[in-house]
């Protein structure tokens, strides 16, 4: 199917098709919508199937559950502080839909939401409204002294002032940013050194031994692409902890 | 949930990418570009912002699961384990508290028989120390009284003995003077012997 039509097709991976036939079509749900069930159905199993034993000595999956579990807290508590533990169910959520979503999407034939702009701005936005409904709630008309640095010479205040804004508002679009064009990245390439290998491998008789070279690249990448599942997952979950620290305690 | 049921719906799961293969369509336009931001293209654009609001509601059925059901579960798990760590360190504590105790009394008690086994050998060795004393100081006395009857006894002895020395050398001198002279004064004689013997000390 890739190389096809044109020499290369590396986006029409990021596609998005409709599933369950015409319910699913009429209700906009895509591979998408199901990797993310999916992804919440092995999130939910792994959190209770795991310790569903209650073990005082944990198993190999409930040492795994209490792992994501501990890792999280320990995130949330140390970049928030105590204050941060109620952020924590949602700091947990958010890194673990984010985390099986890019590993997800390394599988053959699955897809990675985490891909979709749609999808990373979605989670950052929803990240957005919440430090900033935490920050109103919790010091009121105070969080926009946020936006002016208290010391500064008051002079300053017509150039701080707004790029103080900016870099507030500019979060959810870097957030969402960096994650998407991680993964895009990665898949984009998967799919141009796999699509070479098919190339190069039909190029007569020594096409299949210079094929292995493109196979080597992607046998690396495949690995690489693994690291930056976790890498990214742990950086949209810190950033969000930043933010909330930023929100509860304001600098 | 049970176990199979989650496996199930693991499987179903795992089936949908499948499905999606087999319900795509052909006759709406390729999209142009990226088709994450295809927003504009008829089919992809209505899948966009429904991608969205299924993330929405999805993501908020996960924090629904996880924070009323999932997290509290392990929360408590790790708690229990807290609790029975900390219940175990302290009962180590407690055993260890007894068995030191048990050990200063039993050094005390040690401490307290060695004492009182000191003391027993002072008490019998003074007490032992006294009679010694006692009895030496009697055996003294009765030598010492001895001695003195002795001396008493020899000096009554002696004096018997010089009493009958002047006798006879009284009547021995009378006896001389009497051959010598034909006649000796008793007394004269008695006089002059007692004033002999006491020249030469021994009255």
């Amino acid at each position: 199917m890739a190389a096809e039509g044109k020499a290369i097709d590396a986006l029409s991976q990021f596609e998005l098709a409709p599933v369950l036939g015409v319910v699913g079509n009429s209700v906009g749900f895509s591979q998408s919508n199901a990797h993310m069930l999916l992804a919440i159905v092995l999130i939910t199993a792994l959190m209770v199937y795991g310790m569903a034993r209650r073990a005082i000595i944990p198993g190999r999956l409930q040492a795994l559950a209490e792992s994501a579990y501990e890792f999280v807290d320990g995130l949330v508590t140390e970049q928030v502080g105590e204050e941060g533990k109620r952020f924590f169910p949602f700091v947990f959520s958010l890194f673990m839909f984010v985390l099986f979503g890019n590993l997800l999407g390394l599988l053959p034939y699955a897809f990675t939401f985490t891909s979709h702009i749609a999808v990373t701005f979605g989670l950052a936005f929803i990240v957005f409204v919440l430090i900033t409904v935490v920050a109103l709630a919790i010091h009121g008309t105070k969080f926009f002294g946020y936006f002016f640095p208290e010391g500064a010479p008051i002079w300053l205040a017509p150039i701080i002032v707004p790029v103080e804004i900016v870099s507030y508002l500019s979060r959810p679009i870097s957030l969402s940013i960096r994650l998407f064009a991680n993964m895009v990245a990665g898949h984009v390439m998967l799919k141009v050194f796999a699509t070479f290998i098919l190339l190069i491998g039909g190029l007569g008789v020594i096409g299949p031994f210079v094929a292995v070279l493109p196979l080597a690249i992607n046998v690396a990448l495949v690995g690489f692409e693994l690291l930056v599942a976790f890498l990214q997952a742990y950086v949209f979950a810190i950033l969000t902890c930043i933010y909330l620290h930023d929100a509860v305690h304001l600098h | 949930m049970t176990p199979r049921i989650l496996i199930a719906a693991s499987l179903f799961g795992l089936a949908l990418p499948a499905l999606a293969l087999a319900a795509t369509t052909g006759e709406v336009p390729p999209v142009e570009g990226m088709p994450q931001l295809a927003f504009g293209h008829p089919e992809q654009g209505r899948f966009l912002v429904a991608n969205v609001v299924w993330l929405f509601i999805l993501f908020g059925l996960l924090y629904v699961l996880m924070s009323t059901y999932a997290l509290p579960r392990v929360a408590s798990v790790l708690e229990e384990r807290r609790a029975r760590i900390e219940a175990d360190l302290e009962q180590a504590q407690a055993a260890k508290q007894r068995a030191d105790a048990a050990l200063a009394e039993h050094q005390a008690a040690t401490a307290k028989a060695r004492a009182d086994a000191q003391a027993a050998i002072a008490t019998a060795t003074q007490q032992a120390q006294a009679e010694t004393t006692a009895r030496e100081e009697a055996l003294n006395a009765r030598l010492a009284a001895q001695i003195d009857a002795a001396e008493q006894r020899i000096a009554a002895s002696r004096d018997a003995a010089m009493g009958a020395l002047k006798t006879v050398a009284a009547d021995a001198a009378e006896a001389l003077v009497a051959r010598l002279t034909g006649g000796a004064d008793r007394a004269a004689v008695e006089r002059a012997v007692g004033a002999e013997l006491a020249a030469r000390g021994q009255a």
